[in-house]
């Protein structure tokens, strides 16, 4: 065993006094039961419980949020579709590819947070509000950190271009200011404003020069005074050289352009250029990268991976992938000064700059409370074939387990269970395992609901299942006195042993009422009549009945003989069908032949001589009546066929 | 494909209808109605699609349906049908049938009409009544039919509290959907594959006349019924199979066509375009059959070459004219290039469990917890 990396959290079960109550627990597929348990002689011979109630303890909370289903829900879909996405595809086309996937992915947690931002506006419930807004926080955190990860192991973009990428991931996450920037612009004279250097100081902090030398034009209109330095300054900022994305120019080209640009910046601060205004000369201190200019504006930058971006941005632009963790590390620590320990979030993100992948995943699913998001982040850098080395001392590989631990949590709720089967399905090694014991504890609550799960169990060819949940279902119609309902159920499971309980049970209610009940179903068998012999013999008696009833008396007694010759009536049902056969031997043309009336009379031996050593003294009278009647019934009619078979064939 | 808009909801849809235009309107339909499954708690909601060229003030395309109103529904939906302009009525898994009366002045939903175990298991050793699901509903202001897994069949009217008419164990097997053939007569598939006519003017409580699937015994899970000539019936099966019908003659359906790897859950032909059919199924497909295209070779080549004859011979000609129309769904040989099939939903995943079309659009429900929508079916 590792050591366990924290503390596990303490959860309190409500109503149990702690010390006096002794716990019980049980482990279930994706939750635990706990009682209070009443051990014997503890109270005193009392036999109640000491807590009525039995508690749930859940282990993936976040899966029963109802607000987060859209979330499951579409990414099941993006899931399914990696998954099938050609892994064929060459180089190119596939990072393409992947991180398309990657911005689907985050799409939905943003959808997802603007839903969740709107019900918390909209809702009066402070409690409500509270639980919303956590919940967009933790959203926001999350696709963070994700847009991190798949910048540095999805896209792994290069020297320099690594660098804009890494300025989108800022401007889009720091939000904040945003607020600030709107008011300052849609205010009536904005450079009059007493945020407006702030706002000029945030565009620049975030490499936005356009937008910084827009709003320095509108105070070189306002402020005559200060034109020739906002001329220079718009200047600078026109010339700062940028690697485009679409740019061809090469690295060493830029950072010569770059080298130029850095000494006229010099030279302009130490000319005293700026000296009069105080703004402006800390905004080129900035330009130059000065550390401590760009820290003056910490409260603007709010975050360390902010400072480590924009001093990224004015020190070294083509900052390569792999130099990233020594400036990260000690952003960091001048950001916080030593004041604040890092949070957890802080911790995710400086993995991620150090590219230490198992360290991001670890610390996520300790941090975050669902498997959602490490599962599916976990899926997709394995995709990225960034996991191969790895392996755990237990289960197969973090990828598969992640996805278990996630489908396990879908197959604990009441609705999502759906979901989880396509999860399952893409683990090779438990998958199948896990969905097995999974599926048939799905509660089958009607036959519609019923058939969706079986249809899940055939494409999988899991026989097992399917069976038990036929019998289930059958089970359920027989208890319902459906008899062909589950008649219906055992024939698709192909369970003879039921098919046959189900054909006694029509045979009795046939002794009994002398008709047969559900006819639309028995006279419909066709070859799945062949399931079971009761079945069969059920279908052929049935058929016997038709026959008769249509007048055809050969064909029928033919039949009725053969059913018991060939031993496909039960011995019980043979006293039954000699009684049948009466009505044909007293019709008044010779249905039977010589040679059948002592297949017949031979029948009845082989009965009556069963009998005659256990069972005599319990045959009540009218079986004997019967008995004799039939001897009867066969002499006559053996007279009777003798004589016109004789005539016959004399004639 | 451009206006096929999603929305997830939450919830898993078993059942879709859009709200009947009124006889005058030509707009296309504004409303539809959900109903869920498998939830901790299912409802019956009301939804409204904005009009096509809607364009809310900030220039975003107001494409996505709104939730009006929705009422807790105490089962699953198992089938949906609206009354009227203003009553749903839906059928449950506790084997209730309720109407929803939806007030448009303030979108609420209430319950207007009730009827507790319309269908149920009735246990021999203890005579106490157990629910069964109520699979499939008809409407025929005032009359609504049910039918259900207890193989009862019910005719109630929406004004009474009792049932008109019962019959009990009509089908030794569950009963899975019901249309209404003609006036009196009612058509259910049953889960081993069989077709029945049920005539309510006969007291006798059998069916009038039975087709089967031979031999198969492949469960039906879904019926309807040719708009206008209503001898075509078409079903869908276990095995994804289109059947087409004519209920004139022989008990053997006209063609089989080869569809949906799964169970086809619903089969619709368009209301006002009945050489459109719609399928959806359990492998998350939903498909548009289109046959238009022979049809309308066919019918136009019948104008042209029949025309000059058509006044002397109107009388001669006019079944002709039928003969050929039918032909489309009934024609022995559905060849593949007569029939033009497009799925409708990319990349699926799960069942798409409901469809419903009206004039020029579609909605659809999943189980993956989303509403289509396509607004220019015939674009």
């Amino acid at each position: 065993m590792e050591e366990v990396d924290v503390e596990p959290a303490l959860t309190l079960v409500p109503g149990v006094a702690p010390g006096r109550g002794r716990l019980h627990f049980q482990w279930g597929p994706g939750e635990m039961l706990v009682c209070e348990a009443a051990f014997p002689g503890a109270g005193h011979g009392e036999k109640g419980p000491g807590c009525p109630y039995i508690h749930v303890l859940r282990k993936d909370q976040d899966i029963h949020l109802h607000t987060l289903r859209k979330l499951f829900n579409e990414s099941h879909g993006i899931f399914v579709g990696l998954q099938r996405s050609d892994e064929e595809l060459s180089g190119k086309s596939r990072k393409a590819q992947l991180v398309g996937v990657s911005k689907n992915y985050r799409s939905v947690i943003r959808a997802c947070m603007e839903d969740m931002h709107q019900m918390a506006i909209s809702t009066r419930d402070p409690a409500l509000h509270n639980q919303y807004s956590t919940q967009v926080s933790i959203l926001s955190a999350m696709e963070l950190i994700w847009n991190l990860c798949e910048i540095l192991f999805v896209e792994v973009a290069p020297a320099g271009h690594l660098l804009l990428h890494l300025l989108d991931w800022v401007r889009l996450h720091v939000c904040d200011v945003d607020n600030m920037v709107r008011e300052v612009l849609s205010s009536e004279n904005p450079s009059k404003h007493e945020l407006f250097w702030n706002v000029v100081d945030i565009f620049v902090l975030q490499g936005r020069m356009e937008d910084a030398r827009h709003l320095l034009s509108k105070e070189a209109t306002a402020n005559p005074t200060s034109k020739g330095m906002c001329k220079i300054l718009d200047d600078l900022m026109k010339k700062m050289p940028i690697l485009g994305l679409g740019n061809t120019q090469t690295l060493t080209e830029m950072e010569l352009k770059w080298q130029h640009w850095h000494e006229e910046c010099q030279r302009y601060l130490q000319d005293g250029t700026f000296a009069s205004n105080p703004h402006m000369e800390s905004i080129c201190k900035i330009l130059l990268g000065d550390e401590n200019a760009i820290l003056e504006k910490k409260e603007l930058m709010t975050t360390w991976y902010h400072f480590l971006v924009t001093h990224l941005l004015y020190s070294h632009p083509a900052v390569k992938p792999v130099e990233l963790r020594f400036y990260a590390q000690s952003s960091l620590d001048q950001f916080l000064g030593g004041e604040n320990s890092p949070e957890p979030l802080d911790t995710i993100l400086m993995a991620a700059f150090e590219f230490e992948i198992h360290q991001v995943i670890k610390e996520c699913s300790i941090a975050l409370s669902n498997w959602w998001f490490v599962a599916h982040l976990t899926d997709l850098l394995d995709h990225c074939k960034l996991l191969q080395s790895h392996n755990l001392y237990f289960g197969s590989n973090m990828r598969e387990f992640l996805l278990l631990e996630y489908a396990s949590g879908l197959f604990s709720h009441h609705s999502l269970w759906q979901l989880g089967v396509d999860y399952f399905d893409h683990c090779s090694e438990y998958g199948r395992v896990y969905l097995e014991l999974h599926i048939e504890r799905i509660p089958l609550t009607t036959e519609q609901k019923a058939l969706k799960v079986l249809r899940i169990c055939e494409q999988r060819q899991m026989h097992e299942q399917v069976r038990s949940i036929c019998k289930i279902m059958a089970m359920k119609a027989l208890r319902n006195n459906r008899l062909g309902s589950a008649l219906s159920w055992s024939i698709r499971a192909k369970d003879a042993a039921f098919a046959t309980l189900i054909s006694d049970r029509f045979l009795k209610d046939y002794c009994e009422r002398g008709s047969f009940s559900d006819l639309d179903l028995i006279d419909n068998l066709g070859p799945s009549m062949l399931l079971s012999d009761r079945l069969t013999f059920l279908g052929k008696y049935r058929e016997f009945h038709r026959l008769y009833g249509e007048k055809r008396f050969s064909e029928a007694a033919r039949l009725l003989l053969m059913l018991m010759t060939a031993h496909i009536a039960p011995c019980s049902f043979w006293m039954t069908l000699l009684t049948d056969a009466l009505p044909l031997l007293e019709q008044k043309e010779v249905i039977f032949s010589a040679e059948q009336t002592y297949e017949l009379m031979r029948c009845l031996e082989d009965l009556t001589a069963g009998k005659l050593d256990n069972q005599k003294l319990q045959d009540d009278d009218i079986e004997t009546t019967k008995v004799e009647m039939l001897r009867l019934a066969f002499a006559r009619n053996l007279a009777r066929a003798i004589v016109k078979e004789g005539t016959l064939e004399g004639s | 494909m451009e206006d096929l808009c999603a929305k997830f909801v939450s919830q898993k849809l078993s059942k879709v209808r859009w709200r009947p235009a009124p006889a005058t309107a030509l707009q296309p339909p504004e409303l539809f109605a959900t109903g869920s499954w498998d939830n901790e708690e299912n409802k019956v909601s009301i939804w409204s699609v904005g009009a096509v060229e809607s364009v809310s003030p900030n220039g975003e395309y107001q494409g996505e349906p709104q939730l009006l109103c929705d009422i807790r529904h105490y089962g699953d939906v198992m089938d949906m049908q609206f009354l009227d302009q203003e009553r749903i009525v839906a059928a449950s898994s506790t084997g209730s049938v309720t109407i929803f009366r939806h007030h448009q002045s303030n979108q609420t939903l209430s319950v207007s009409q009730k009827w507790e175990r319309a269908h149920c298991h009735v246990d021999s050793d203890t005579s106490a009544c157990g629910g069964a699901s109520c699979t499939g509903v008809i409407c025929k202001n005032p009359e609504i039919v049910t039918v259900g897994e207890d193989g009862r069949i019910n005719l109630f009217r929406a004004d009474r509290k009792q049932a008109v008419r019962t019959i009990d164990n009509a089908d030794s097997s569950t009963l899975h959907a019901a249309t209404l053939l003609r006036t009196t007569e009612i058509l259910t598939v049953n889960s081993i594959g069989q077709l029945k006519i049920w005539d309510f003017r006969q007291q006798r409580n059998e069916p009038s006349q039975i087709f089967s699937l031979t031999g198969d015994r492949v469960p039906l899970h879904c019926v309807d019924r040719h708009p206008n000539q209503q001898h075509i019936v078409a079903t869908g099966g276990q095995d994804g199979m289109l059947s087409i019908w004519d209920v004139r003659q022989g008990s053997m359906p006209v063609s089989l066509l080869n569809a949906h790897d799964a169970e086809m859950w619903e089969v619709h032909f368009h209301p006002s375009n009945p050489d459109h059919l719609f399928t959806c199924s359990e492998d998350g497909s939903l498909w548009h059959w289109d046959t238009s295209v022979e049809v309308s070779e066919k019918t136009s080549f019948l104008h042209q070459g029949g025309r000059s004859t058509f006044l002397s011979h109107s009388a001669v000609n006019q079944p002709n004219v039928n003969q050929s129309v039918v032909s489309a769904w009934l024609s022995n040989d559905p060849t593949k290039d007569r029939m033009e099939i497009t799925n409708v939903i990319p990349n699926p995943t799960l069942s798409v469990n409901s469809v419903d079309v009206l004039g020029p659009c579609l909605v659809c429900g999943t189980d993956a917890e989303a509403i289509y929508v396509k607004r220019q079916l015939f674009a």
